[in-house]
């Protein structure tokens, strides 16, 4: 490996340039240095959070039987599938809208339908909140899971547009040639965009998918806005835990909450990956 | 070779203004190798993809096999395309990508198997079938994609610049499969290309287009030999275009002044390459000019009619079989000439700043109009 | 591509469900928003929409929100600044590392943008409180060096609360999404640009300011853009990391949609938000098409 040979710097060489090396590891050890501390500290038999005293488990037991954080978990859960659901369907469709067909101000469509991206959250949030008190229904004294649809209405508003955005960049590495020949040896629209053009879509939709349900899974600001007492999700049950004090339980749950979306995100990236088709049979 | 596969009748494509193909009509006999030439550009893609129904002709008719393909779509033609980038399926093995055409069209699986296995053998990869195309070289995803319309047996192959993507050596040795195949399956074979070499090696007749339309539909020799234009003559091979004016006519001989040459008789066949007026262009390939040092005596063949000139060489490129020499005459007018490097001391013969003397027979002059 | 005239009911199925869902959820919702930002409170739930500049003029023109508001943009300018400071050589290096570390790396930048955000500023609170990590590292070496008997027991710092810890969460949390961008239009730069520069007689350090920086401008202004507008438009980071006094926008417009109640004014202040965001796209666009000419 060139980072080990001991051969003389090139000029252009700076993947072995000591200082510059140094300088990187150290930001890195800075980024992640906070959040390593945070999981193991989840661990330490201490409340005062700063001395080691132990290992155990304990926290997450407390953090178990904290009735209000579980519900807000399920909570959060159940959004983030029927988010995701709903989100990636019309996205895609979106997504294939834009990529196939020729319309009348388009590139102001397209403009539009990023800017839920774009968009600040706060704005987002209260632009929703004023629109579930007090325009629509939607209440959140509904059963449960309906007394949600408020929260997900607005996950998906945000997501959505993500998954297009994902979808859409991948169907512009699309060769055409590939479609045209499907439909050149036989093989009808409906065929060709199920033989051809979904397999090579497949890699951006997992993306996509995967990207909407940790923003959901994630979502602070918009939720803290759109949710009543009685549907919390985990973020904004966190939040009034930090609100409210320190403990080794807040670490515990944001452990698990960190462990969900980084195994969901390692599975994104390896899909990510531009031009990775899996192979059929 | 006698009646007409697809008949093109008075084809225009429009988009918006540009007229990408205007008012072209051609036949295509059955059984034939037959190429579009032409610059980037012009139009001969767009013929090709109207023939295989992914553009619509914006006026005239498309006959294929006597049946007119208005709305038909590509998948009902019985045409069959090697696209310019293969378009082999990334994400389908070779037999999942031959068997294709037929699995979505029905056709029985013990049945797409044995065909598709035919059609692997007669392209030379029977031992690829499980590969994936990211396995592939070029060359074979082209022989992929041609197996992949071969067993559709279809009517008409059609081929987009199916040579382009290939390196030379490569794209030399398919030339000479490509001819090879169409001679084995009879199929008709109809190349878009923008590659001369391709053309003359490959096709039996050539339709030469520009801006949308086509000029001169001749086999490769004639081509060569008798272009119809001043355009033709100058995008096949390598010639030597001179100006002059038509003075008179006398039998079958024309005469015509140069400024190089002076007045020339140039004896014309008088066939339909019709009526001589006014300004023209005499044209001479470079290969069919006798160069020789000045003064040293010439022996011409008696009886026959040689155009001569003198000049000087002022540039000379090696070539191995043979040497491209550019030399400048009196009024300064550049000649390009090719010689045969027949014996191992023709290169000592002549060098850069020689005077020389050039000849060349007076009916392989062309006259040409613009 | 097609002509949607051409197939209107295959483009219809296609597009609808999205459009819907943008229209219903997204847009109705902003202009609701944008309707009240011109209204007055009549009671307690009701506003009434009579196109008043009122909220806009207060917010603009009161001293204790302009100050707010002025507070937001340097706090953000700073942050961003600070952050494109850290992110170049990062991006930089990733973009000449080859092979399976360049994956590692970039994975490593991306991961904490998966982080939830609450999660990152709350790790911040557990390193900078009063019994935090620094200031227990920072009574260690004051113990270890004895200062204590000589100055008296060791007092920690007050590094939260303030606009300093503020501004260090903005570059904490913000700082993945700079180098992304700048990655990438470093990734793109042809490098023998930079051989091109050397090979004339430039010295590293100019080749990196005459040559990498100029041509790689429009990752910058990408990466400015994408930090600066979540930061201006931040809640969380202040509302944790900062004290009563170190409030920013996004904090006022909270209060005025829960605790105070003055949905308009709120609306008002979201919008100039919103104003702020839009510039910022339109200076982009900009941007990216006066530089399409010489773009790498």
């Amino acid at each position: 490996m060139a980072l080990l040979s001991r051969t003389r710097l090139e000029p252009l060489e700076f993947s072995r340039r000591w200082w510059l090396r140094l300088y990187v590891g150290a930001i890195f050890l800075m980024l992640y240095l906070p959040i390593i501390t945070l999981i193991a500290f989840s661990f330490n038999e201490s409340k005062r959070n700063i001395v080691w005293r132990g290992f155990t488990t304990k926290w997450y037991w407390k953090a178990w039987n904290n009735d209000s954080l579980i519900d807000a978990f399920v909570n959060s859960i159940t959004i983030a599938v029927i988010s995701t659901a709903i989100s990636t369907i019309i996205g895609v469709m979106l997504a294939v809208a834009l990529w196939r067909f020729r319309f009348p101000f388009k590139s102001a469509y397209e403009g539009l339908a990023a800017l839920p991206i774009v968009v600040p959250e706060i704005c987002m949030g209260v632009a929703m909140l004023a629109f579930f008190s007090r325009v629509t229904g939607f209440p959140t004294d509904w059963i449960w899971p309906l007394n949600l649809s408020a929260i997900t209405v607005a996950h998906i508003a945000f997501s959505f547009p993500f998954v297009t955005v994902i979808v859409r960049s991948r169907l512009s590495g699309f060769n055409m040639e590939l479609a045209e020949a499907s439909q050149d040896l036989g093989a009808s629209e409906w065929q060709t965009f199920w033989n051809v053009i979904y397999p090579y879509m497949k890699p951006g939709i997992i993306a996509g998918a995967l990207l909407a349900f940790t923003l959901s899974l994630d979502d602070f600001v918009v939720t803290f806005f759109t949710s009543g007492p009685d549907t919390l999700t985990f973020p904004v049950k966190v939040y009034s835990m930090v609100r409210f004090s320190v403990t080794p339980e807040v670490n515990a749950a944001s452990t698990v909450l960190i462990l969900i979306t980084v195994v969901t995100t390692l599975f994104a990236m390896r899909f990510q990956s531009p031009d990775k088709i899996e192979p059929e049979n | 070779m006698s009646t007409p596969i697809i008949s093109i009748r008075e084809v225009t494509k429009s988009f918006g203004r540009l007229k990408a193909v205007d008012n072209v009509s051609l036949d295509v006999m059955t059984n034939e190798f037959f190429a579009l030439l032409g610059p980037s550009g012009c139009g001969k893609t767009t013929l090709l993809r109207m023939i295989a129904g992914f553009s619509n002709p914006t006026s005239g008719q498309i006959l294929i096999d006597g049946q007119d393909m208005v709305s038909i779509t590509p998948d009902k033609r019985p045409v069959n395309m090697v696209f310019q980038s293969y378009a082999v399926f990334p994400h389908m093995n070779v037999m999942r990508n031959v068997g294709y055409g037929l699995e979505v069209t029905g056709v029985a699986k013990p049945d797409i198997k044995k065909r598709a296995e035919q059609a692997l053998e007669r392209v030379g990869l029977s031992d690829f079938t499980s590969r994936m195309p990211d396995q592939l070289s070029g060359g074979q995803r082209q022989r992929v994609a041609l197996a992949r319309a071969l067993v559709k047996e279809p009517k008409v192959l059609l081929l987009d610049e199916p040579l382009s993507a290939l390196d030379a050596k490569l794209r030399e040795q398919m030339q000479m499969e490509l001819a090879g195949l169409q001679a084995d399956v009879g199929v008709t074979f109809v190349i878009v290309t923008h590659d001369q070499d391709e053309a003359l090696s490959m096709a039996d007749r050539i339709a030469v287009m520009r801006d949308g339309s086509v000029d001169q539909i001749a086999s490769p020799g004639e081509l060569y030999e008798y272009p119809k234009n001043r355009f033709v003559a100058d995008f096949i091979g390598k010639v030597n275009l001179i100006e002059g004016e038509v003075t008179g006519q006398k039998g079958d001989k024309i005469s015509i002044t140069t400024e190089m040459l002076g007045k020339v008789a140039i004896p014309f066949g008088g066939d339909d390459r019709g009526e001589f007026n006014g300004n023209v262009c005499l044209a001479i390939r470079p290969e069919k000019i006798n160069i020789s040092k000045s003064g040293v005596s010439k022996n011409h063949p008696a009886g026959k009619d040689y155009i001569e000139s003198e000049g000087k060489i002022v540039d000379w490129a090696y070539y191995g079989d043979c040497s491209h020499m550019i030399v400048a005459s009196k009024n300064n007018q550049r000649f390009g000439v090719v010689i045969q490097n027949s014996r191992r001391d023709s290169v000592d013969a002549l060098d850069i700043g020689d005077d020389v003397n050039l000849s060349w027979l007076a009916q392989d002059t062309l006259v040409l109009n613009d | 591509m097609e002509n949607w005239n051409e197939n209107k009911s295959t483009f219809w199925i296609f597009a609808l469900p999205g459009t819907f869902w943008l229209v219903v959820f997204f847009m109705i919702p902003l202009a609701i928003i944008w309707a009240l930002s011109f209204g007055e409170q009549v009671s307690l739930t009701k506003t009434e929409v009579t196109g008043t500049l009122e909220h806009y003029i207060r917010a603009l023109g009161d001293p204790v929100y302009l100050k707010i508001i002025w507070k937001s943009i340097w706090m953000s300018a700073l942050a961003t600044f600070f952050c494109l400071l850290i992110a170049y050589p990062i991006a930089f290096l990733i973009s000449f590392v080859r092979g399976r570390l360049k994956m590692i790396l970039l994975a490593a930048v991306i991961l904490p943008f998966w982080i939830n955000l609450l999660i990152r500023t709350y790790a911040l609170i557990a390193v900078f409180r009063s019994r935090g990590f620094v200031n227990f590292g920072l009574e260690w070496v004051y113990k270890t060096l004895a200062m204590d008997r000589l100055f008296g027991p060791f007092q920690p710092l007050e590094l939260l609360y303030n606009n300093g810890a503020v501004i260090l969460g903005l570059i904490y949390v913000f700082m993945p999404f700079m180098v992304l961008p700048l990655y990438a239009s470093i990734e793109r730069l042809d490098k023998s640009y930079l051989e091109a520069s050397l090979d004339l007689g430039a010295s590293q350090f100019k080749t990196f300011w005459r040559v990498s920086v100029p041509l790689t401008m429009p990752g910058i202004v990408s990466g400015i853009i994408l930090v600066f507008i979540p930061m201006l438009g931040s809640f969380l980071i202040p509302d944790l990391l900062g004290g009563t006094n170190a409030q920013m926008i996004g904090n006022v417009i909270e209060r005025q949609f829960k605790a105070a109640n003055n949905y308009p004014f709120g609306a008002a202040l979201s919008f100039l938000l919103m104003y702020a965001t839009f510039a910022a796209l339109a200076l982009r666009a900009w941007h990216a098409s006066r530089s399409k000419g010489n773009d790498v």
